[in-house]
């Protein structure tokens, strides 16, 4: 994670809204080029599911947002507790540039299930452990947009926001772990760090489309994170010099 | 820098303390979150009565009987030490099928069996192409009859 060593060392605005300019291209050519290589391999390569014939190839997408969800929420509360802990002023607002791409990771992940879950399992919805804990999650993302938009003072938006990020953070847990603490509908992950029970095309494609995913989200997450920055520091002689016209 | 390590071991241990808070209520809460109780734990008098719950396992390798309007199916839920009869009627999922995990929602009935108002087929976790699985299968069942051999001459068997 080269970036986000970087982030720490480059913690004020003023060093980091520059390096972040730098950084979004190429971030944003990546997730081009892995999406591109994820889906060829996942809509043309990977060869058809068994049981589930061609519905299955919904996991290219499905899969790598839900894992997204779950990781940008981490990171979020991790941001989160370094803001509380250090009150650095660059914390609040990578954890609002981030909060967007999570929700709409949780949203593309719950959707998407649907889709799947009613061809395949017979129900679009049903209330068990692992979709449960998603829609908490989607729900979570949502609160801290809410809150954090509700509060003028952007400085006590972003305690108050920390505070909810930091309280939901044990849901995450709850989501990954779900399928094997409960009877659930949904099926357990069929790849860990160990093992894998997927054809290897298909894990390549899957693994291709998480990465294009990753590529993706720090790339929005930079261009909103350098919106936020220039509005909460306009009054900053850095901020200033930049608007009125100088810029590189 | 004390006042921050303060605050990070202050954070570190409401984190904690949530969790262990949160892992008792799930603890508490074990039961309701499940969303299907077994066969198993139907004989041993787990199931509610007079309300709709769920069971799940599999469904039992030959035992969907259709009756001749086609959509009236009774199946055996099976977690390979209970068995417990599904009647219903109704669309079933293109995954319902016999050896793989089903999840069926409605009441016991007072003969023992289960009248259920919605089936839901349960994937597992294997994605491969059908030659893949076929080859699986072809292994399993040499696997099976490799492991049958032994069995057919009482000499050959282990004495513990």
């Amino acid at each position: 994670m080269k970036d986000r060593f970087n982030l720490y060392r480059f913690a004020s605005p003023a060093t980091f809204y520059p390096l972040a300019g730098r950084l979004i291209p190429w971030f944003t050519a990546l997730a081009v080029i892995f999406g591109l290589a994820g889906l060829w391999i996942g809509m043309l390569v990977a060869p058809t599911d068994f049981q589930q014939g061609e519905g299955y190839r919904i996991i290219f997408i499905h899969v790598p947002a839900s894992w997204m969800s779950m990781f940008i929420y981490l990171v979020m509360a991790f941001w989160a507790a370094i803001g509380l802990a250090f009150n650095t002023r660059l914390s609040g607002m990578m954890a609002q540039a981030l909060a967007p791409t999570g929700a709409l990771m949780a949203f593309i992940s719950l959707w998407t299930g649907a889709l799947w879950g009613k061809p395949m399992w017979g129900a679009w919805w049903v209330w068990d452990a692992r979709l449960t804990s998603e829609l908490i999650l989607l729900f979570l993302y949502i609160g801290y947009m809410a809150l954090t938009a509700a509060i003028d003072d952007v400085r006590r938006a972003d305690k108050a926001g920390g505070l909810m990020l930091l309280v939901g953070v044990v849901n995450v847990p709850i989501i990954y772990f779900s399928v094997k603490w409960w009877n659930t509908l949904h099926q357990g992950s069929s790849i860990n760090l160990t093992k894998s029970s997927m054809a290897t095309t298909m894990l390549w494609g899957m693994l291709l489309m998480a990465l294009c995913f990753w590529m993706y989200s720090i790339a929005v997450a930079l261009v909103r994170a350098r919106s936020i920055m220039l509005e909460r520091e306009r009054h900053t002689d850095w901020a200033k010099a930049l608007l009125t016209g100088d810029e590189k | 820098m004390k006042s921050r390590h303060k605050k990070l071991a202050l954070i570190g241990g409401a984190l904690a303390i949530i969790g262990i808070i949160a892992a008792l209520v799930l603890n508490a809460l074990n039961s309701n979150i499940a969303l299907y109780i077994t066969p198993t734990d139907i004989a041993a008098g787990k199931a509610p009565q007079d309300k709709i719950f769920r069971i799940g396992g599999m469904v039992k390798e030959g035992s969907i009987k259709r009756q001749a309007d086609g959509v009236t199916i009774a199946f055996i839920i099976t977690d390979t030490e209970k068995d417990i009869t599904v009647n219903y009627k109704g669309i079933l999922p293109d995954l319902f099928m016999e050896g793989k995990g089903a999840v069926a929602q409605g009441k016991l009935v007072a003969d023992g069996s289960f009248t259920a108002s919605e089936v839901l087929a349960k994937h597992d976790e294997n994605y491969m192409p059908p030659e893949a699985a076929q080859a699986v299968n072809d292994a399993q069942a040499r696997a099976a009859a490799g492991a049958k051999m032994p069995e057919t001459s009482p000499a050959a068997k282990p004495t513990y």
